[in-house]
């Protein structure tokens, strides 16, 4: 259990790509980070980086206050899970898991009592005597989280753990991974490129695109306050509309030239980008007044009913947008609907799409 | 079931139309020639090819029995057990340091991949220019070092020589297969084991040799059939069996008293047992590449 702590890392390829352009980041003691974005962003480079799989270019990594950057893998302590899960075929469940302990000449004892009590916490007991090519792909990474646990590192590295099972176990085993996490209480790095699973398990959630970070925080507040449009259309599902418009003196323009009323909307000359969420837009009927909200007109150009609500996809001003919906949704393709966001739900992002 | 993979022809002839020319190249080329030896191990020829005689089993017996004959197959078993080693060691070696190399990675393999496209006849030669007693350039060097050199005359120089010119010749064969093997293993598991607290050599001997054994197996078979079988040529053009016997292996002793002492009927039988030898081998071949280790 320890701290970790990043600070200027930068990861430059033989070939002079810049994979890691300069992160902060510190977790603390006990914490479970989650690094998001899409592929190539640099997420999986810095993780084998504080696991000693790749070399530091420049900057400090940090476990448990004392630097690592010139370590090898087997001394920083860490333990990782990986996308592939990595289990020695030739060798059985057990022999898996005993493996780094027994590198690391534990006794025989010692090894039998770790092994058998992560089999258990797992509920692997059963299949101790398997071949990975025995079990099947939920119990393939149950072997590999007790591969990690037995260990008793300072830092879990978590690599794409999930993604190479069904979604409905992939539910399943977020929430266990979370629940461990917890009940051992170590501090943990986890890669992901999906939005939900990021914001389901992290403590900590850093967004990442194109080598640095966008936003660092707390997995609510990044979604209740985007720091950017690449952050606000990469977090949460259906993504947060985003509406271009420019300023004139009459109000705003939309992309296709259409007029709507400012609201009192400081917009800078350069232009900017209005977001909202799918589930902040209001349906207005007929030509009622409501004052504190920007209205707009919505074409309607799909609908996808999902059980519990619909998706109504359509476009504002030559700008596409979804509006979630209770229930089933009674509108058809090419419907005209009138809609209103609540001026306290709208988050304004400048003509670089940093938020304002 | 059976019937989806079946394809039903149309004319009843054409299947054994398209079967017919690799019938006929195994018939004239396999089991035209193995008849020919089998019925002439059972015959006594006069060295005038004038009058043959049945003797039943007595050329095997005779061949059993004779002490060059045993010679002969010892020769063989050192050979081959020496070659197979030798070549599989160093192309694991080679094959190893080869997967590490980052840059240059073709020009590396391409080089040492040649040696495999060069006729056993040819590779014996450039041994024989190597080290041949009176005019190699490396036989000389050895002898003003004060080492005395003389294959032509040492029995286990003559043995060390055709050993090495056979096995560089299987090493770049087996350097490609260790080069796939190698390849085929996922790096994620190297990492694994690096993370694991395994040092270079411990991560080699636990994770990488245990899952190279497919490749390992496969090339001890060929390597072994290789060092029985295809190496006439090379020994042929390097010590010629000799001196003495010291390098007469079976393939060699059937050359050596069919063709040359003409002594048919015994060349015949020892070509017969050497034909039982290569079934038993590939039988053994197939029975484990069917079954062939598989992991993950």
């Amino acid at each position: 259990m320890a701290s970790v702590e990043l600070t200027n890392i930068r990861k430059v390829y033989g070939g002079g790509v810049e994979a890691v352009k300069g992160i902060n980041i510190a977790i603390d003691d006990g914490a479970l980070c989650v690094l998001v974005g899409p592929s190539g962003c640099g997420k999986s480079t810095l993780l084998r980086m504080i696991a000693g799989l790749e070399t530091i270019t420049e900057g400090v990594l940090k476990i448990e206050n004392s630097v690592v950057n010139d370590l090898g893998p087997a001394e920083r302590d860490i333990a990782m899970v990986f996308q592939n899960y990595a289990l020695y075929p030739h060798m059985k469940v057990y022999d898996n898991m005993a493996y780094g302990l027994r590198n690391r000449g534990m006794p025989k004892g010692e090894i039998d009592k770790r092994v058998r009590e992560a089999a258990q916490t797992l509920e692997l007991g059963h299949l101790l005597e398997r071949r990975p090519r025995e079990l099947s792909g939920g119990q393939r990474q149950r072997v590999a989280m007790g591969r990690a646990i037995v260990r008793n590192p300072k830092v879990f590295l978590f690599d794409e753990p999930l993604s190479n099972l069904d979604a409905k176990l992939r539910g399943q085993m977020r929430v266990e991974i979370k629940n461990l996490q917890r009940q051992l209480g170590v501090t943990s790095v986890y890669v992901t490129h999906d939005q939900l699973e990021a914001m389901t398990l992290a403590d900590i959630l850093v967004v990442m695109n194109g080598g640095v970070v966008e936003q660092i925080g707390a997995p609510l507040d990044i979604y209740e306050k985007p720091a950017s449009t690449f952050v606000a259309s990469f977090i949460g599902a259906p993504p947060m509309n985003l509406v271009h418009v420019t300023a004139n003196s009459a109000g705003l323009l939309l992309k296709d030239g259409t007029h709507i009323g400012a609201e009192g909307l400081a917009i800078p000359a350069e232009g900017a980008q209005i977001g909202f969420r799918p589930e902040d837009l209001e349906v207005v009927a007929g030509s009622q007044q409501h004052i504190g909200g920007l209205l707009l007109d919505l074409t309607v150009r799909g609908v996808e009913p999902v059980g519990a609500e619909s998706y109504v996809y359509g476009d504002i001003g030559g700008d596409k947008v979804v509006v979630r919906v209770a229930g089933r949704s009674v509108v058809e393709p090419g419907d005209h609907l009138r809609v209103i966001v609540p001026k306290e739900k709208l988050h304004l992002f400048d003509a670089k799409g940093k938020r304002i | 079931m059976a019937s989806s993979n079946n394809v039903t022809f149309p004319n009843k002839l054409l299947p054994y139309l398209l079967l017919a020319p690799q019938l006929a190249i195994t018939l004239i080329f396999f089991y035209w020639p193995a008849s020919q030896a089998i019925y002439q191990s059972v015959l006594r020829e006069d060295p005038f090819g004038l009058s043959t005689q049945f003797v039943g089993l007595g050329n095997f017996r005779r061949v059993i029995s004779d002490p060059n004959y045993l010679n002969s197959l010892q020769v063989t078993i050192v050979f081959s057990v020496a070659t197979t080693l030798i070549a599989m060691t160093i192309a694991l070696l080679l094959a190893v340091m080869a997967d590490k190399v980052i840059r240059g990675k073709n020009i590396y393999r391409t080089l040492l991949i040649w040696p495999y496209a060069v006729a056993p006849a040819i590779a014996g030669m450039l041994w024989l220019f190597l080290f041949n007693p009176s005019m190699g350039t490396l036989a000389y060097l050895a002898r003003s070092a004060g080492y005395n050199w003389d294959p032509l005359l040492n029995g286990n120089q003559a043995m060390v020589l055709v050993v090495s010119a056979a096995a560089w010749k299987q090493i770049s064969y087996n350097f490609l297969f260790f080069v796939a093997g190698l390849q085929s293993i996922p790096k994620s598991l190297i990492e694994a084991a690096a993370i694991d607290g395994a040092g270079e050599n411990k991560r080699f001997w636990t994770i990488v040799f245990p899952l190279l054994a497919p490749t390992t197996f496969f090339l001890l078979v060929v390597n072994t059939v290789y060092a029985f079988f295809d190496t006439f040529g090379i020994i042929h053009a390097v010590t010629g069996g000799g001196p003495g016997k010291a390098t007469e292996t079976l393939v060699y002793k059937v050359y050596n008293d069919g063709f040359v002492n003409l002594i048919l009927g015994d060349s015949a039988a020892q070509s017969v047992i050497l034909m039982i030898i290569v079934i038993a081998l590939t039988a053994i071949q197939f029975r484990y590449v069917e079954r062939k280790v598989h992991y993950g």
